[in-house]
């Protein structure tokens, strides 16, 4: 089940990103790109489950690769890790559609279907981004 | 066209970004003095019983909007394998589309390894699911079905809480029918005893409970089959509603007929030769 081992792995959850005001290039808001920055908007109660799903994948991860640890020894998740690094790399540039297929396969989701796979399709999203932009965010230069 | 405010594709699955909104639009209709419209919900009695042969479970048929009954022949014995079913109470689609990712899972599975799946396998990948959501998915289910290790009833809370006993109800009316359910229940009934038990089970949920109305659903599980007997019971209050009114052909009789052909005479004929090249 899911929840074996959780509780002494809450220490190592991620940090959550992308929370916090928006910062651009020189460590202030930038107005251009996300508006002006309100006090109110960061502190308006978002809803109770957005925090724990943003980064549920990657708790997950860790919770599965700190068993396999423990009870593998340390090489078992650096040879999965490093079989998932290689899989993340192959894959389309930031603005088009990538299958994942690699990596799904590698993590068991080409077997199961779960809310990510039906609601908010990335390859149906309505909004388009710039490319330039998209592979300048991908490559840190932004 | 291209948003430069977009840097990332979005991520699959919920999309959080409405909240502000519909918290600030809460304030506004209150003040107002109207409210949001209320999701449709299943105000539900439903209802299992273990039998000596199988499983049978049982359902009533009412689906209400707030105070107004939105569907009278709503099925609420959902199907999620060959030999499992499953009853939903709580909003009708999270109940509906939490059962339909269940089976899909099941089905992906029974592909791969040949077999029908095992109740115990549902009742965790529900766990998860609801567990992962922390009790925003308001269904809770009755499973029951058929394995190769027996015969089972489990419960499912919206939290991810199981509960496994040989008869349960759920749902708005879940009281009424526990109470018929307590007195009369007896281990490894036989099946028609069951089917009786579970109907008077119901029966008490739709009496005594706004919530639950309309006709009676039984489905009964067993080894060598499932009977899904929809309606088992109808309700004595149907209303006589014409559903359609359109008239048969002949409705109207036809006192007189006049024909008038009409004459035309070729005046121009012109051919265009087609380049179906």
């Amino acid at each position: 089940m899911n929840t074996r081992g959780l509780r002494s792995q809450l220490k190592d959850s991620v940090p959550v990103t992308g929370m916090g005001p928006q910062v651009g290039a020189y460590g202030v808001q930038d107005t251009l790109r996300s508006g002006f920055s309100s006090v109110k908007n960061e502190l308006l109660p978002s809803h109770a489950l957005e925090l724990s799903e943003k980064n549920f994948q990657l708790n997950q991860d860790k919770i599965n690769f700190s068993n396999l640890r423990n009870i593998q020894g340390l090489h078992a998740p650096l040879k999965l890790q490093m079989e998932y690094r290689a899989a993340r790399q192959i894959q389309r540039l930031p603005f088009l559609q990538s299958s994942h297929l690699a990596l799904d396969t590698l993590k068991g989701n080409d077997e199961s279907i779960s809310f990510e796979g039906i609601l908010n399709d990335p390859a149906q999203s309505e909004m388009m981004g710039e490319p330039h932009v998209m592979v300048e965010y991908k490559l840190g230069m932004m | 066209m291209a948003l430069s405010n977009v840097v990332e594709t979005p991520a699959s699955g919920f999309n959080f970004e409405n909240v502000c909104r519909n918290v600030a639009l809460e304030g506004l209709l209150q003040g107002g003095q109207t409210k949001a419209p209320k999701p449709m919900k299943t105000g539900t009695t439903i209802a299992g019983v273990l039998c000596k042969n199988g499983v049978v479970l049982g359902a009533d048929t009412r689906a209400t909007s707030g105070e107004v009954v939105a569907d009278k022949m709503c099925a609420k014995i959902h199907y999620i394998s060959p030999n499992i079913y499953c009853c939903g109470a709580g909003t009708a689609a999270d109940t509906e589309k939490t059962t339909d990712l269940l089976s899909s899972n099941l089905t992906i599975f029974s592909m791969n390894s040949g077999r029908n799946p095992r109740v115990v396998m549902a009742v965790n990948i529900l766990q998860d699911m609801l567990f992962r959501y922390r009790g925003q998915i308001g269904a809770s289910l009755i499973l029951g079905g058929v394995d190769c290790t027996g015969n089972h009833l489990y419960k499912v809370g919206p939290y991810g809480s199981i509960d496994n006993v040989p008869y349960l109800a759920m749902g708005s009316g879940d009281l009424a029918a526990l109470g018929i359910l307590e007195d009369r229940f007896k281990a490894d009934m036989e099946m028609e005893e069951a089917k009786e038990l579970v109907r008077d089970a119901i029966h008490s949920g739709i009496m005594s409970d706004l919530g639950s109305g309309n006709n009676i659903d039984i489905c009964v599980i067993t080894k060598q089959g499932v009977d899904y007997i929809r309606p088992y019971q109808e309700s004595e209050y149907k209303d006589k509603r014409q559903r359609r009114y359109k008239y048969r052909p002949g409705t109207t009789s036809i006192l007189t007929e006049k024909i008038v052909p009409l004459e035309l005479e070729v005046v121009q004929e012109t051919v265009q030769r087609m380049d179906t090249a």
